[in-house]
């Protein structure tokens, strides 16, 4: 029933319908209306990770180790929740760098370096190989079994064939073909293969769906469900066994946690992973619902593993079926045609969605990254003057896809037979592993370095060589296999699969763990011990910081030359074609209001850099930047001038910083004026009012003299004693003026700080008691009753002596002035406080109204009630008096109620020196 | 030496002055200067007095110091030419504040004149028989 072209036919029909869908999306895609611009297609596409390796190789795995499958699962599911810190900046560097490859990204993050690029694809290449020869293995064997139907019998057993009639090659071709027509429509590489996309998630449904469907008939089909098989298999003692998380597990914890570890680098620098999540990347919030779906997806293709793998070991006990045929050979058994031709589809699916964009990966690579930048540096090939290279571009990468699906191929006849499918992959995933540092580290340290990197990758390569690829090759008999047995020239030490002793661990741990070492620390110490040159660092800015960049044009300012823009179009015509080349100029100018060509036109840094970044889209970073050196005569900027636009920006924010600063401390300082002019405008106001306060007080006693003048000029008859009386009103109210004039002007010198202050030691009593002797009389006079309360001995302080007597002159002069009329009665005392002497002056006066207590102390404030006597007084006593109490540092208030009397204070803080004596 | 008499009908022979002003000093020339010039002098020495003697004894001037306690004298004139029975009264602000505001503050205020001190006793009298009339002089020669 299955004849051989039934099976050919199917699987023609089903790449026809690949190819259809293709070329609806590409069709789509060129009117605008793309299908791919959804998270889902995305999230469906990055379901290329699940390969004819996993269609196949789980269940193999499984049937040797049980749940020793999962970490290739795990390991995916972890990583993927980081990619929105990871993988959202990979895609944002590699957008706008217009990055076309995994070894595009890793050149162009250190100095655009060609060397480091044709390494990484070099690394890519002999390492993705063999994964690719186990996508033709798996296409060709299941085909063999499939053809041997309704027998099931080994391809093994068959024996080696001719290569002429080899399925492999035959798949090999096929794909090769396919691919061709898939991913070279297009030169620019860094813009999105539309229809591959579409078919990619197509295919990522129709490998879910055949294995699914294979699935649910192993446990509900032949069995009774999950738990009647894993019942079954528990029956058996060596299945049991396997059960247990970690028994089935060669190297237990370690070569679980390290298949994690490889499989979390799988999933972001696998080429065709890179390809699908970066560089067919057209949004990076479909990240959003991929960090979900994806792991979602992950599950759903291994939730039957485990039965199938249980399954089959119980249908066949023997051993004599390949395990790895399990998802094949079970249906067969089972007669169950339609059913294997499905799994067949399904395992053609996730083979082809594998090669195809891994051969597209890596011919981009190997096309702008290793053979572009030698072709441009060969002078005889006089390849920078031809017209139009885009017929060789093409050529390249077609005859790279063919190359290395032949490599594959090649790997498959030397190798292949000698390990299980998921062996084979696994070499390949420590392979890819070793990009790892160079690009994490790349991203977030921008100490990073190109020697490290290159140090890092090249150690690590070889690490990874010595230990897995090496021992490949001894056990398919191509090298003497005492090499695993006793080491190269029998050093033990020395052995490829236990290097320096370190046993008792599965090849692939024992490999990453040794590849690891030697990658990291070679990266770091690297990086650490050389400099940056100024390419360098200015691309380890650009994308360290990729988040933090504003919109383009930044990069356009790290080039300084001249160049003529005929040039530059003829470069960009040489690679993308005259029609490409000019849109792309075109695009540029009209976004400046020009048209090409226009003498107008500039070939200024932002046009090169626009040029350089077209070219990158096309043969990558390394090449372009060769391309266009070509053309311009450039000035290599020093690594001083590149920190100094790097600074540039963070100078300009700290500029702005600095002119907001300035600004406010300006309206600070204007907020000052006006407080300062109020204050001066008050101050104004103050001296016009003193100025008005003085003359009024001055004009009073002139008011009186004038007066009594003219009318004792005028009138000659006023009698003798009127005259006398007069004259002696003129004569006091001179002396009020004279006195007056004296205070205002001590005031002013006071005020002024012009006053001189003649400081001595004093003993109060003395001052006090000299003073009282002065004014005796005035008190007799005005029969006043003078008390004077003196202690035996006082500590001297010191101050100016006259001074103070003026204050206690005041003090005494004021109390007669306002104490009781009839029976006045005044009292001065001292006394030695603590830190200070205390003097007080008190009358039995009407005292002073709380509200006056203190503005009594101000120029020109008298007390208020004068019903009575209007009492003289210019109203600067107190005011002078209390400057001068503050001046030696005392204070002075008055106590009183109204009513009773008042008294007044002050102190004068005792002198530093207690040892001081009186006189 | 100048005998004020009450004639029937209510006015006055000798004219009636009051003094208002808080410093004693210029009072007594006031004083003594008014009666020598034949016109009766009453005192008063702060804004409420003032007020107070007006009422008592309805001068028919008044020589008003405007910085007085209690009340000063802009307030004074106000009381006073807010009363319709005291409008015929005659006031005469004396003030050593002679600032134009302050002069025009005591006219607007309703006072016949401002005098800053200090004056001539010559003119403020001239003033004073101007404001009352030839007839007080005669009354009291």
């Amino acid at each position: 029933m299955l004849q051989g072209w039934v099976i050919v036919l199917t699987s023609f029909a089903y790449l026809g319908l690949l190819f259809a869908i293709a070329y609806y999306a590409d069709q789509r895609a060129d009117a605008g209306r793309s299908v791919i611009a959804s998270p889902y297609i995305y999230s469906l596409s990055l379901g290329v990770y699940a390969t004819a390796w996993t269609f196949y190789g789980s269940v193999g795995r499984a049937a040797a180790d049980g749940v020793g499958f999962l970490p290739i699962y795990i390991g995916p599911t972890l990583m993927i929740a980081l990619w929105w810190v990871v993988m959202r900046k990979i895609i944002r560097i590699s957008k706008r760098n217009r990055i076309t490859s995994l070894a595009d990204f890793i050149a162009s993050r250190y100095g655009k370096s060609a060397l480091l690029g044709g390494l990484v694809t070099v690394i890519a290449v002999v390492g993705i190989i063999p994964y690719i020869s186990l996508q033709l293995k798996a296409v060709s064997s299941s085909f063999t079994i499939l053809l041997q139907y309704p027998q099931v019998i080994a391809p093994a057993k068959l024996g080696a064939m001719p290569i002429l009639q080899d399925t492999a090659l035959g798949v090999a071709l096929i794909l090769a073909a396919f691919t061709i027509a898939f991913g070279t429509r297009h030169l620019d590489a860094a813009e999105h293969h539309e229809g591959m996309v579409a078919a990619i998630a197509f295919e990522s449904l129709v490998k879910l769906l055949a294995f699914l469907s294979v699935g649910a008939f192993v446990t509900y089909g032949i069995y009774d469900g999950f738990g009647d098989v894993f019942r079954r298999a528990a029956e058996v003692p060596k299945l049991r066994a396997m059960m247990a998380p970690l028994e089935g597990v060669a190297g237990g914890y370690a070569s679980w946690m390290w298949l994690t570890i490889l499989s979390m680098m799988a999933i972001m620098f696998l080429p065709r992973q890179f390809q699908i999540a970066v560089i067919e990347n057209v949004d990076e919030k479909h990240l959003n619902k991929a960090i979900w779906l994806f792991p979602l997806y992950m599950i759903a293709i291994n939730v039957f593993v485990l039965p199938i793998a249980f399954g089959g070991l119980l249908h066949f006990p023997s051993g004599s079926v390949d395990a790895d045929t399990f998802v094949l050979t079970l249906p067969m058994v089972e007669r169950h045609e339609l059913l294997a031709l499905l799994v067949f589809i399904g395992g053609l699916s996730a083979a082809t969605g594998m090669v195809i964009v891994e051969t597209i990966a890596l011919s981009t690579m190997v096309c702008n990254d290793l053979l572009m930048p030698i072709l441009l540096r060969l002078p005889w090939l006089k390849l920078t003057q031809r017209r139009d290279l885009t017929g060789l571009l093409l050529g390249i990468r077609r005859g790279a896809i063919v190359l290395i699906l032949l490599l594959g191929y090649v790997y498959f006849r030397l190798a292949g037979e000698a390990y299980a499918l998921v062996s084979i992959g696994l070499i390949s995933f420590a392979a890819v592993a070793q990009f790892a540092p160079a690009v994490l580290g790349g991203i977030f340290w921008k100490g990073a370095t190109r020697r490290g990197a290159l140090f890092g990758l090249l150690a690590g390569f070889c690490v990874w060589s010595y230990t897995l690829l090496l021992p490949a090759f001894a056990r398919s008999g191509w090298l003497p296999i005492g090499l695993l047995e006793h080491g190269p020239f029998g050093i033990g030490l020395l052995n490829p699969q236990q290097l320096f002793g370190l046993d008792r661990l599965d090849h692939i741990t024992h490999a990453m763990i040794w590849s690891m070492i030697a990658n990291i620390g070679a990266y770091v110490i690297g990086s650490l011990s050389g400099t940056q040159s100024a390419d360098e660092h200015r691309q380890a800015s650009l994308f360290v910081d990729v988040f933090r960049q504003g919109g383009g044009g930044r990069e356009a300012r790290f080039w300084r030359g001249t160049a003529s823009v005929p040039d530059l179009y003829r470069v960009l015509a040489r690679f993308l074609g005259s029609a490409a080349a000019e849109a792309a100029i075109n695009a540029h100018t009209r976004s400046k209001g020009l048209r090409y060509p226009d003498e107008a036109l500039q070939a200024d840094a932002e046009f090169v850099h626009h040029v350089e970044m077209q070219l990158a889209g096309a043969i990558g970073a390394a090449s372009a930047r060769v391309m266009v050196a070509s053309v311009v005569k450039e000035e290599a900027l020093t690594i001083e001038e590149v920190r100094e636009i790097l600074d540039e920006a963070s100078q300009v924010v700290e500029y702005s910083h600095r002119l907001e600063q300035k600004s406010r401390e300006l309206e600070a300082a204007t907020a000052e004026l006006r407080v300062a002019n109020e204050r001066l405008t008050e101050l104004d106001r103050l001296k016009d009012d003193f100025i008005s306060t003085v003359t009024h007080e001055l004009r009073t006693p002139l008011t009186s003299i004038r007066a009594f003048s003219e009318m004792l000029l005028d009138d000659p008859e006023i009698e003798l004693a009127q005259r006398k009386k007069f004259l002696g009103i003129i004569t006091k109210e001179t002396e009020r003026l004279s006195r007056l004039i004296n205070q205002v002007l001590d005031l002013a010198k006071i005020e002024s700080g012009a006053a001189e202050w003649q400081e001595s030691g004093i003993d109060m009593r003395e001052l006090i008691a000299d003073t009282v002797a002065g004014m005796s009389q005035l008190f007799k006079e005005k029969n006043i009753l003078l008390e004077v309360d003196l202690p035996e001995r006082v500590p001297a302080v010191t101050a100016d002596f006259d001074r103070i007597v003026q204050v206690v002159l005041n003090l005494l002069s004021n109390a007669m002035k306002f104490c009781d009329q009839g029976h006045g009665r005044v009292r001065i005392g001292l006394s030695a406080q603590k830190t200070d002497l205390q003097v007080a002056v008190c009358d039995n006066g009407a005292g002073i109204a709380a509200a006056d207590q203190v503005a009594i102390f101000d120029k020109f404030r008298q007390g208020g009630d004068t019903l009575t006597d209007k009492p003289q007084g210019s109203g600067l006593g107190l005011h002078i008096s209390r400057h001068i109490v503050r001046h030696f540092g005392g204070r002075i208030w008055v106590e009183s109620r109204h009513g009773e009397g008042a008294c007044f204070y002050f102190t004068l803080p005792l002198a530093a020196a207690p040892a001081a004596e009186p006189q | 030496m100048t005998v004020s008499a009450l004639v029937p009908g209510g006015t006055h022979v000798t004219k009636r002055i009051l003094i208002a002003d808080d410093e004693p000093n210029i009072v007594t020339a006031l004083e003594f200067l008014l009666q020598r010039n034949g016109y009766e002098v009453l005192l008063a020495r702060d804004g409420e007095t003032t007020l107070q003697q007006v009422e008592l004894h309805r001068p028919d001037l008044v020589l008003l110091d405007v910085m007085m306690s209690v009340k000063s004298g802009y307030e004074v004139c106000q009381r006073m030419r807010e009363r319709a029975e005291w409008q015929h009264i005659k006031i005469i602000m004396l003030s050593a504040k002679g600032r134009e505001a302050e002069v025009n503050k005591g006219l607007s205020l309703g006072a016949d004149l401002y005098v800053t001190k200090p004056f001539s006793t010559k003119e403020l009298v001239a003033k004073i028989d101007e404001l009352l009339g030839s007839a007080a002089k005669a009354g009291g020669a």
